[in-house]
């Protein structure tokens, strides 16, 4: 991985530990729950400065999720947080049967998600939880790219009402956006549903999200640097998806490749796919975990080992290039 | 709030009358439960029957809430965590004012506000989605929280099922509601002793069920589902109980109130032909003739 430039890292998680405890001094009604995982997820924060709105339930998902329900069922905007495998799993009926169906004011906010987990392993990695999620009637579904976008994630959030899934990590990973939510000067508005494009091109499109949108942009430098003139899209809201800006650019460039730390079944790639086929599709490739579970390890080896590198899009855009006609 | 329409009826001694009025209120619940059930023609009476004189002692006696106001913030909640028994507590609603009765016959059909399983957004008077069992408890957890922070004097009422205890879901709700001491609380369990398969003690032993709920932190109150006066006394006696939340282990009959129907398995998930709905609505109305003249006036009678 060639660097562009040093640029500051934070960890999603750190980024919305944060701003939850800003956002609670604002709204008396945000409510925080936890599963034993407070001092990870960074929901601690606002557990501190605010007591009397924060529930731990212990080490029992599905009980949160559904005191969640019950909260938000009295005008709570609830905001539970656990690692992304015991969010998306361990509780996924719950979060279907108490909290989507009745499109309840829920926000799960998952920190741990994907591989980028490292060391801890399979049993705490999670490559799934887009799929599961976003298959939920009534959900939003959204994986921030870095800390900023994080940060304008849950203030969207907070305003927005129904069920959603924000997908984080645990790992600090670049910065790519300016403290200001701004992208090479460029100010930017976090909209629910919009995704982002972050640079111009004509060959290709690669459909990024979460941490892969960094190494989308290292891989439009290696891309430029042989010639191959690639658009950069940030999709923060896998759903609902921006159907609008994708098949714009499947028609300008005429292939895509999306990339994110998820399996290739089912995720972001799918959602991208589903998109564009019915309007106008275009050659794709998926850079993600190719349906195997991974192993410890630290995140940035994992990351070589199991295809997520600026350099496995760069070879996913060269394939995508020779189908395309 | 608009008073005039609350029912709040709390000061009211649970003299004969109203004795006798629950009764009959609990007999015609039966009757509906029946009638929708075999129109929809699925459904599960069984443990719809067995929590007759349960939902009618809490809609038409001790719960607060507005049918004209479905929402009215100080109401108290009632989550029906046996989901599946939703036609007795659809015919309480119709009753309560909630929605037209003409909506009962809808029940399972397209369109219906009345859906197979409780949903919240569709039928007025329903406070949670249940249905896929072992949910509610934690729901009523929510909810008897948000009645804290808020300051709220709202109670939250949860109707479980004895098979439903095999749900480890419940289990991690009675440990967070006795953690955060949820006085507002009331866990009822409808411990008709049958769940899909066969009796509950073949299928999965849930005994000594009253130890389990005190060792997990809760206040224990065993009686008959069936005995009004008791219900009554019970959901009362609970709410002096402070710092902890209650439970009421209700031991009822599955199927209740109809000869052939009581203690059968096979009635847990099937509605009766019409052949037999009509010979079990005759034993209902001869029930309720007999209330009329005042033969059941001793408990020992039913």
């Amino acid at each position: 991985m060639s660097k562009v430039r040093e640029v500051k890292a934070m960890a999603t998680r750190d980024a919305y530990g944060k701003i939850l405890a800003e956002l609670g001094r604002i709204y008396k009604d945000i409510v925080v729950l936890d599963a034993d995982l407070s001092s990870s997820t960074r929901t601690k924060y606002f557990a501190k400065e605010f007591p009397d709105r924060f529930f731990n339930f212990g080490i029992a998902e599905a009980n949160m999720m559904g005191a969640a329900a019950g909260l938000a069922s009295c005008g709570k905007i609830v905001f539970a947080s656990t690692f992304a495998i015991f969010a998306s799993q361990r509780a996924y009926n719950q979060f279907r049967q108490s909290i989507a169906y009745p499109n309840l004011n829920v926000k799960v906010v998952a920190s741990h998600g994907g591989i980028s987990v490292g060391e801890d392993g399979v049993s705490h990695h999670c490559t799934e939880d887009i799929a599961s999620m976003r298959v939920i009637p009534n959900v939003t579904v959204i994986v921030p790219a870095d800390a900023v976008e994080t940060r304008e994630a849950v203030k969207a959030l907070v305003e927005h009402y129904g069920p959603a899934y924000l997908r984080l990590g645990r790992p600090k990973i670049p910065v790519i956006y300016g403290d200001d939510y701004s992208f090479e000067g460029r100010k930017l508005n976090f909209k629910i549903g919009e995704g982002i494009t972050l640079k111009d091109g004509s060959d290709v499109t690669i459909v990024a999200t979460g941490l892969m949108v960094y190494e989308a942009l290292q891989a439009f430098e290696e891309l430029r640097r042989e010639g191959i003139s690639a658009r950069v899209i940030n999709i923060h809201t896998i759903k609902p998806i921006d159907a609008d800006l994708l098949i714009k650019a499947a028609k300008e460039t005429g292939a895509i490749v999306t990339a994110e730390e998820h399996s290739v079944i089912g995720g972001l790639g799918s959602a991208v796919a589903e998109t564009i086929v019915q309007s106008y599709p275009v050659p794709m490739q998926f850079v993600g975990v190719k349906d195997v579970f991974a192993e410890s390890g630290p995140w940035k080896e994992l990351l070589k080992k199991y295809g997520l590198t600026s350099s496995d899009i760069v070879k996913a855009a060269k394939r995508v290039l020779k189908l395309k006609k | 709030m608009k008073s005039m329409t609350v029912f709040d009826h709390k000061d009211e001694p649970h003299g004969e009358e109203l004795v006798q009025r629950l009764r009959r209120i609990a007999l015609e619940i039966r009757k509906d439960v029946l009638l929708m059930t075999t129109k929809a023609g699925s459904g599960h009476p069984g443990g719809s029957l067995s929590a007759a004189e349960i939902i009618a002692c809490l809609y038409f006696h001790h719960l607060r809430y507005d049918p004209e106001n479905p929402q009215w913030e100080d109401r108290d909640r009632f989550v029906l965590s046996k989901g599946h028994v939703c036609p007795a507590l659809y015919s309480a609603l119709s009753k309560a004012g909630f929605f037209p009765r003409e909506a009962l016959w809808t029940l399972r059909k397209i369109g219906s506000i009345l859906q197979g399983h409780p949903d919240m957004k569709k039928t007025p008077g329903v406070e949670a989605s249940t249905g896929s069992l072992g949910q509610g408890l934690s729901i009523g957890v929510g909810m008897a929280l948000a009645g804290r922070i808020d300051n709220k004097s709202y109670r939250v009422y949860v109707l479980l099922g004895d098979g439903e205890l095999d749900e480890g879901q419940v289990w991690e709700a009675a440990m967070s509601a006795a953690h955060y001491k949820l006085d507002n609380l009331l866990a009822i369990v409808d411990y008709n002793g049958l769940q899909l398969d066969g009796p509950v003690e073949r299928i999965m032993q849930i005994e000594p069920v009253a130890d389990k709920w005190r060792a997990f932190g809760w206040h224990v109150i065993e009686i008959d589902g069936h005995n009004v006066r008791q219900i009554l006394d019970a959901l009362d006696f609970a709410e002096r109980v402070k710092g902890k939340p209650t439970v009421i282990i209700a031991h009822t009959i599955k199927g209740k109130g109809v000869s052939f129907m009581e203690g059968k398995v096979e009635f847990h998930g099937k509605p009766l032909t019409e052949e037999q709905l009509k010979l079990a609505l005759k034993e209902l109305e001869l029930q309720e003739r007999l209330l009329s003249t005042n033969d059941f006036r001793k408990e020992s009678a039913l």
